[in-house]
């Protein structure tokens, strides 16, 4: 009877951590979206910020989130890719496997804000590119990349024995049955994983606050030349994403909205990520099926 | 080529494998005659597979996996490391034991490989296309839907094509492993009389776990046990009249 | 490919020099791809490894600060006359507030995990799993700004301070880690043998006891896989520790005062001083701690997942 009563406790406490878990998570989103909802408008998503007064946006963040995103990602994925393919295909089982496999986990492990240093003494100083786009570009993939070859790896590795030898059967290189076999059948984890992955760059700001640079400087939204210092599509130009000027306005935000907007830009970022989350699914859903013709 | 080849179409000299420390398959000396099917029959784990698998060289995907011995191909070693296995395996189609059709479409999964190896017309394409299909008689049931994913087909339907995709690259030599033992009996049938067929033009070796298929579909039929080639001979003979007993009574199920 | 219709089914291939060139070549450059992407991955580790080093050993080799005194000194004044350089403060920040939260989420972790494997595995795949999920994706610094704006305030009220301190800290990093131990320890639950949880309800054993007896004890070094590589995140994290911390560089002497970590002081000052400078320097060493510390995580990590398959 006794172990009974305690098996029923347990399992009341187990179940009440569960719905606490859900409740703060609840709670979590609930609060970013009543709060942060209500400030979000045309004009808040696309109006600069300002500095002491009411009334700014967080349109030229917004954008370098994005257009950093996409910087990152096009040096993300080809390294990663290849960095995976290596690890599920051409790996042979040895301690200079094992080591890589070494690597990749502590590079997974390392904080991003020691990613984010790195970043300050190599790319920005060593190599002289300063606080742009393109040194956040460099961090970020650093901070990315281990995910990315973990992802290209398992995806490889999940793809059925037999599809590699009907490749190599019919006389393809290694390399084509990989590149038009394999890759096929494991482009909708890899599409899900890659997106997932986005979504963490897209929140990141540690890695950020020493390369891509705490300021924006005067975007001209009318010039699209790359080459010109006040074009949004300048890679070599400082930029500050949404997520540190989140940070920056928490910390040392002078604007009396300053709360309102922080509410507001946490609720974009959010939503983002949650759009990210839903896409990801989506999409991997959408390539299974396409790929397969399963219906 | 010479009479000599068409009395067999390749053969193994001393062949052994080993994975690891463990010897698969022993010293296995035997010659396949050209266009005829022969059919590897054994208990599992007597290394029938292993040795149908070392003939193009697939064995090495697997780690630890070592080959000794011979296995000649007009005039070639393929057992030779410096052997280029791309090529190789061009000329030697293979069968697995489940389907295994590429994630592509019908068209795309037989003409993928006459495309790599250099046939860029289009109405080439089709016409290999066509005739893999019209040989594996696929032709009939998919015309209408080329353009479907292949694993939309049955599972009968996706084994046949994969034969179509390896005959599609013009090989001279198919293998099959237990090509039929994951279908349905109407499969199965369908399966077996594609191989009285597809021996018009190609030497097959086939593992199978059935007796009654290796009987049915087979010339000569080669008996494996523990590594070993017990027995090797024209199948009505391995059949009615086994000269050890050892495959007389696998063949009469005794064990097995 | 142009064989002619009638041939004996062993004629060899018809020579085709460009194509043997064409396989070889491509097989060669996708290696060439392959191998320089994972030269460029261990390149990037070392290079980050050296170059953090090699700053932040400099203050202990040429600039006269002593290791002992970083490790063990309580006081950080880095622009006095006489500047010194006392980290332990930001050690015990990051060390406390990172155990806490270590101690808040890995018992909800490992109760959400036991409810998604034996409890109720349905809810748990289509609730709590997704919902798992979705704490993990949520960036670092919306955790800092809803501990700020929420939980900053809460302790304020409730307990003597300002609020902002090492219980703030600890509280935002666990949601923050939950994940990471969640998913751990359902994995290692989802992985368990079926025969071991039958064996024992065959016994006549509750839910409870099975889970107690039987299930945490073999899935304990997976269990504390999960729980380290927890502790490893909170330790790193940067930002949102840094928003409710307080940020004053001395050991305080209750949870809900002031404090600092690791991260935190990295973060505020690297901007505020010159390059090469001692104050500078010393901040490096603080990194390289740091990144030291990411290793000997990686290593219990290691040690722990060795025992995992020896199980």
């Amino acid at each position: 009877m006794k172990a009974k009563t305690i098996d029923r406790i347990m399992t009341g406490v187990i179940v009440g951590v569960t719905i606490l878990i859900i409740a703060v998570l609840a709670g979590l989103i609930g609060y970013l979206l009543v709060r942060g909802l209500r400030h979000i408008s045309f004009d808040f998503l696309f109006s600069p910020p300002q500095t002491i007064r009411a009334g700014g946006g967080i349109g030229p963040q917004l954008f370098n989130s994005l257009f950093l995103l996409v910087l990152t990602m096009i040096i993300t994925i080809p390294l990663g890719l290849g960095a995976g393919i290596y690890m599920s295909e051409y790996a042979k089982p040895n301690r200079l496997t094992a080591f890589i496999r070494l690597i990749v986990e502590v590079l997974s492990s390392f904080p991003s804000i020691v990613v984010g240093l790195f970043g300050l003494l190599v790319i920005v100083n060593k190599f002289g590119l300063g606080f742009s786009l393109f040194s956040g570009a460099m961090a970020l993939t650093v901070f990315n990349l281990p995910l990315m070859v973990r992802i290209t790896e398992q995806s490889l590795r999940g793809v059925p024995r037999e599809q590699k030898e009907a490749g190599l059967a019919l006389g393809l290189s290694r390399w084509r049955t990989i590149t038009s076999v394999l890759m096929p059948v494991a482009i909708p984890s890899i599409v899900t994983g890659t997106i997932l992955a986005a979504g963490r760059v897209f929140g990141e700001a540690a890695a950020l606050l020493f390369t891509a640079g705490m300021s924006s400087p005067r975007l001209n939204f009318s010039d699209w030349n790359p080459l010109h210092h006040t074009s949004p599509l300048n890679p070599f130009r400082p930029a500050e994403t949404l997520a540190v000027h989140i940070w920056k306005i928490n910390s040392e935000g002078l604007a009396p909205d300053a709360a309102q907007i922080a509410a507001g830009a946490s609720a974009v970022l959010v939503i983002t990520v949650l759009l990210f989350n839903l896409g990801a699914r989506w999409l991997g859903r959408v390539l299974y099926r396409k790929l397969t013709a399963s219906k | 080529m010479s009479t000599v080849a068409t009395q067999h179409a390749f053969y193994s000299k001393d062949l052994s494998v080993y994975y690891g420390d463990k010897q698969a398959v022993k010293k296995i000396s035997m010659d396949f005659p050209d266009r005829q099917v022969v059919a590897l029959i054994g208990p599992s784990g007597c290394g029938k597979s292993t040795f149908l698998r070392s003939l193009n060289r697939m064995n090495d995907l697997i780690p630890g996996a070592r080959i000794e011995g011979e296995v000649w191909i007009n005039d070639q070693n393929i057992c030779d490391p410096r052997t280029d296995v791309v090529r190789l395996r061009q000329k030697i189609g293979m069968v697995w034991q489940r389907p295994n059709p590429f994630h592509k479409s019908i068209y795309e999964n037989i003409a993928f490989g006459a495309r790599y190896h250099g046939i860029k017309d289009r109405k080439a394409l089709d016409g290999i296309v066509e005739e893999a299909l019209r040989k594996t008689a696929l032709w009939d049931e998919v015309k209408d839907r080329l353009n479907q994913s292949a694993l939309a087909l049955s599972g009968g339907q996706q084994q046949r094509l994969c034969i179509a995709r390896s005959v599609a690259v013009r090989p001279s030599i198919l293998l099959m492993d237990e090509p039929a033992s994951a279908l349905d009996p109407v499969s199965t049938a369908k399966i077996e009389e594609l191989i009285a067929e597809l021996k018009k033009e190609y030497s097959i070796v086939i593992v199978t776990h059935n007796m009654h298929q290796a009987a049915r579909v087979s010339d000569r039929t080669a008996f494996f046990f523990l590594g070993d080639l017990v027995e090797y001979d024209d199948t009505r003979t391995i059949f009615t009249n086994p000269s050890r007993k050892s495959t007389d009574d696998y063949i009469s199920g005794r064990f097995g | 490919m142009n064989l002619p219709e009638s041939r004996s089914t062993a004629d060899p291939a018809p020579p085709q020099t460009g194509k043997i060139a064409k396989h070889h070549l491509e097989e060669w450059r996708g290696k060439a791809y392959v191998y320089l992407c994972v030269l460029l991955l261990v390149v990037i580790i070392f290079s980050i490894v050296v170059f953090i080093a090699s700053r932040g050993l400099t203050p202990f080799i040429s600039q006269g600060v002593s290791i002992k005194e970083m490790l063990f000194g309580l006081k950080w004044a880095p622009e006095d006359d006489t500047p010194v350089f006392g980290a332990l403060p930001f050690l015990v920040g990051s060390f406390s507030t990172s155990l806490i939260a270590a101690l808040i989420a890995a018992p909800l972790g490992i109760c959400a995990s036991i409810f998604m494997t034996e409890i109720m595995p349905k809810t748990g795949k289509s609730v709590l799993q997704p919902a798992i999920e979705l704490l993990a994706g949520i960036p670092s610094v919306v955790y800092g700004f809803v501990g700020l704006s929420v939980i900053v305030p809460f302790l304020r009220h409730t307990f003597p301070g300002q609020g902002v301190g090492i219980m703030a800290g600890a509280i935002v990093l666990s949601v923050m880690i939950l994940p990471t131990i969640t998913s751990i320890a359902t994995d290692a639950l989802r992985s368990l043998p079926a025969g071991l949880k039958e064996g024992s309800y065959a016994l006549g054993a509750t839910r409870w006891q099975t889970i107690a007896r039987i299930i945490l004890p073999t899935t304990m070094p997976a269990l504390l896989t999960g729980v380290v590589l927890g502790i490893a995140r909170a330790f790193g994290e940067a930002l949102a520790v840094q928003m409710v911390i307080g940020n004053a560089p001395h050991i305080p002497h209750s949870l809900f005062e002031s404090a600092t970590t690791l991260t935190s002081i990295i973060t505020l000052s690297m901007g505020n001083t010159t390059t090469g400078s001692l104050h500078n320097n010393a901040l490096w060493s603080l990194a390289l701690i740091l990144l030291i510390m990411t290793f000997l995580f990686v290593f219990i990590v290691r040690l722990l997942e060795r025992r995992v398959k020896r199980s």
